[in-house]
């Protein structure tokens, strides 16, 4: 295995593990608020532990494979034993850090460090654990008891097809066998002939194993089969010779690989073969004593069918769903940006001007109706139901409530919503400020929610809707709610409001705790308190073209409503010229456009030219100037002027004429201009208009901050 | 598998090497390795850009690539020509960086032998020596060879000494 090959593997695997450590938390989340577990959860937690396992194992990170197997056994005796007196907040306390470390290490891994933190620690205490739950029956010594586990492990790891065989004559010895065998070309139905073989050898084999695992459920079988030809596992105590013929003689049989393995090889290969699917078989008992730390050369051979495995786990993890790699989904929607674009070419193409075209009219309106329809399902691939990064909220309340000892339950609502896979990567952080903040700054502790009527309990809702072009994000708590006082009088105190009291409207007020170094919080916690967090939490929403703002009740609680575009990919915006040149100014910052009046225009002593509009004086910014085209008109009296705004600021900007209003598909600026200052002179990115020329988008964030500077 | 692939990729390399797109610029024959080229359009409406070197004239839409074009005459402190309907952009390929050339016009794809390819010389007088990677003789004529890579890349060295300036 090279590099290059293992890529793609590395890739497949951190993927895995992380989808399989969400799964995890999840059933843990749930079964420690119902205090107990579901034989379901047991076996699916038990299962998705040796996934892990087996996939970290074959990665070669020993120490989240060796964390992974204890705590598989952990799991294995709650299985079979089903201990009475279970500490259970403390088997999940000590998953939950597990998951953790493994968390970390993947993280690690994704980029690009050694994973190699110890796990130790963690290990001993699962070994303390498991032998406190036990109770005195095993407690002879954690090493002969590591030894029963691994062999418990081994017990049920045996699998074997339909019927559970007697035992063997114990004297004969053993040979295991990895048979690859391939059938005829043409042979037809490869699963058929397959399942024959099996049966065949299975009253001479102790176990057996064979790849494609599924004969008949599986329509692929056959395929696969004809392909890479179909994998048998097996151990007998059968002569090689013996067993050739027996191979041979099955009907339609092209070549057979018989290999005979030491046990070592065998059990990895049988490892390899398990990871495949979730067989139902009968277990059998077998006296198996496996090595755990298994990364021999024989581990390099399976690597391969490994991958396949691997794969195959992650295909049965999603069912209906497929990874798709994002770049491929921005093509795609690149694609139909320009069918979009040529349609409405082809359509309005000038050669048929004039002309009557009936059958043509028709047929334009069908394509029109096709690609409108083309392009929402493009967009609606990028959407992602927000549930999952909602459901990440809750374990971080779990942990905080313990920390801190308050009681707080997280109601999630509209978690189908959907949200553009951009903007919810950008969505997690702020709203774990927001989490950490209400817990900690706005739920009481329960005394003292007792003391004022409300349930001991505080309740933290993380709501989601559709709103139209706009999700609306609301995060509720009902704790103690913002004191307008408070937050003025120390908002004064550190000089970030000047204005008399009885100006600041209560919007205003709970407005103040999004200002940097604004902190309601005396002392500094390990969660909150710094007074950076808000604004961060506001630069980050902005970021993704949200907003954010704050109401709140004294003594009942404080709702903070975040409202996000759905996608970061399609603007409104509007489309006005200067000469030659056009530009996009997004809709969303646009205060208002109207044409200047002779008697509003002032200069200064800089002639830096001006505007006085309802009593207030703007900046303007000729757009010609500023990107160095050459305009219609440079009279300020007849261009138009738009009032854009950002962060509080505003200024005009000065341009031929207005356009129109459209939605347009951000493209980014070619890689080549990136050594240019063309971003920081306030162009955000191009789009392509139905005509087929390019239109800047400017960003008006970037051109504010420019014409301030320029304006000092 | 991946054997094959090189393979075919060496033998695909095999057909365009000694392959070069040769154009005008003024008096001047130059040549790019046909390799890099991707495609010739003729000359198109550009959007300017803001803040960029006097050589990049702006952008375009091509079937929805958005590509940066370069004036070669600019880029070779060469006086400014208008374009007419010779002009052609030669849309060139590097690391995937896709850059237009305007040139004055296209000639021909010619075949140069490796042995009728000399260094540039070595002492530095002309204008556009720092760009020039060989010089391949056809006949009487002369090609001057482009290197692409620098065409792209050494901006921010010039950036740096305009800025010393």
């Amino acid at each position: 295995m090279q590099n290059k090959n293992l890529e793609p593997m590395l890739e497949m695997y951190l993927f895995e593990s992380s989808q399989l450590l969400e799964q995890l938390e999840e059933i843990l989340l749930r079964s420690e608020k119902n205090d107990h577990m579901e034989e379901a959860d047991i076996n699916e937690t038990f299962r998705i532990m040796h996934t892990i396992k087996g996939s970290a194992a074959m990665m070669m990170f020993s120490n989240i494979s060796n964390l992974a197997h204890h705590i598989e056994d952990l799991f294995f005796f709650i299985r079979e034993k089903k201990p009475e007196q279970l500490d259970f907040s403390a088997v999940c306390d000590l998953v939950f850090t597990s998951m953790d470390f493994i968390r970390t290490e993947t993280l690690r891994i994704e980029s690009g460090e050694e994973a190699d933190s110890p796990e130790g620690l963690l290990v001993e205490r699962f070994s303390k654990l498991l032998e406190e739950i036990s109770g005195g029956a095993n407690a002879e010594g954690s090493a002969e008891k590591r030894q029963q586990d691994d062999k418990k492990k081994s017990d049920q790891k045996y699998y074997v097809r339909q019927d559970q065989k007697p035992e063997t004559g114990e004297t004969q010895t053993e040979h295991y066998y990895l048979a690859l065998i391939h059938f005829d070309d043409g042979a037809q139905m490869e699963n058929i002939r397959a399942f024959t073989l099996v049966h065949s050898l299975k009253d001479q084999c102790n176990q057996m194993m064979h790849r494609p695992q599924d004969l008949f459920e599986d329509d692929s079988s056959s395929e696969v089969i004809a392909e890479e030809g179909f994998t048998l596992l097996f151990s007998t105590t059968m002569e090689e010779d013996r067993l050739q013929t027996q191979l041979q003689e099955a009907l339609f049989v092209k070549s057979i690989d018989l290999q005979e393995l030491d046990q070592e090889a065998y059990t990895m290969t049988k490892e390899a073969l398990e990871q495949q699917g979730q067989p139902e078989e009968e277990t059998i008992q077998e006296d198996e004593d496996i090595s755990d730390d298994q990364q021999t050369a024989s581990q390099m051979d399976t690597q391969a069918g490994n991958l396949e495995s691997i794969q195959e786990t992650v295909k049965n993890l999603k069912q209906n769903m497929i990874t798709v790699n994002i770049n491929k989904l921005d093509r795609l929607m690149d694609l139909v940006g320009e069918i979009v674009i040529t349609e409405s070419m082809v359509i309005r193409n000038p050669d048929l001007a004039g002309l009557q075209l009936d059958s043509f009219s028709k047929s334009a309106r069908q394509l029109r109706k096709l690609t409108d329809d083309l392009q929402d399902v493009v967009m609606s691939i990028r959407m992602l139901p927000i549930g999952p990064t909602f459901q990440k909220m809750q374990r971080i309340v779990r942990d905080m409530a313990r920390k801190i000892n308050k009681e707080v339950e997280l109601v999630i609502q509209g978690e189908d919503t959907e949200v553009d896979k951009n903007i919810i990567d950008h969505l997690g952080d702020p709203l774990m400020h927001l989490i950490r903040n209400a817990m900690d700054h706005g739920i009481e502790k329960p005394t003292d929610r007792e003391q004022t009527g409300k349930s001991a309990k505080g309740t933290i809702t993380l709501e989601a809707s559709n709103t139209g072009g706009d999700v609306l994000i609301r995060i509720m708590d009902d704790g103690k709610g913002l004191d307008r006082k408070t937050l003025i009088d120390k908002a004064r105190s550190k000089g970030l409001v000047t204005k008399p009291d009885e100006e600041i409207s209560d919007e205003e007020a709970y407005n103040l705790i999004l200002l940097p170094g604004f902190s309601t919080k005396d002392t500094v916690t390990e969660f909150s308190g710094r007074g950076v967090g808000m604004d961060v939490v506001k630069s980050n929403i902005e970021k993704v073209g949200g907003s954010i703002s704050i109401d709140s009740t004294l003594g009942i609680g404080t709702t903070i409503n975040i409202k996000i575009p759905l996608t970061l990919a399609i603007v409104d915006g509007m489309q006005v010229n200067t000469g030659n040149s056009l530009y996009t100014i997004p809709t969303i910052a646009i205060k208002e456009s109207f044409r200047a009046r002779e008697k509003d225009l002032l200069k200064d002593t800089d002639n830096n030219e001006m505007i006085m509009i309802r009593g207030n004086c703007y900046p303007v910014l000729r757009l010609h100037r500023h990107f160095g085209v050459k305009p219609h008109t440079e009279n300020l009296l007849e261009g138009i002027m738009i009032m854009v705004e950002n962060d509080g600021k505003a200024v005009c900007l000065f341009a031929d004429e207005l356009l129109g209003e459209q939605q347009v598909v951000v493209k980014p600026l070619p890689g080549y201009l990136v050594r240019y200052p063309v971003k920081t002179s306030g162009v955000g990115g191009c789009t392509i208009l139905g005509d087929g020329s390019i239109s800047l988008i400017i960003d008006v964030a970037g051109i504010i901050q420019q014409s301030i500077q320029g304006g000092l | 598998m991946a054997d094959q692939k090189d393979l075919m990729f060496e033998q695909e390399e095999d057909t365009q090497k000694g392959k070069y797109l040769t154009f005008n610029l003024g008096k001047e024959d130059f040549g790019i390795e046909i390799l890099y080229v991707t495609e010739i359009i003729g000359i198109q409406p550009i959007s300017e850009v803001p803040e960029v070197p006097d050589y990049v004239k702006g952008i375009i839409n091509l079937r929805g690539r958005i590509i940066p074009l370069i004036d070669v005459r600019l880029k070779f402190k060469k006086e400014a020509v208008e374009y007419n309907d010779r002009t052609c952009i030669i849309v060139i390929d590097i690391d995937n960086t896709s850059v237009g050339l305007i040139v004055d016009q296209v000639a021909e794809v010619l075949s140069i032998e490796d042995e009728n390819i000399v260094p540039p010389p070595a002492y530095r007088t002309g204008f556009q020596n720092k760009y020039i990677k060989s010089i391949g003789r056809v006949g009487e004529e002369v090609k001057l060879i482009l290197d692409c890579d620098k065409l792209l890349s050494d901006d921010e060295l010039e950036m740096v000494e305009q800025v010393g300036q």
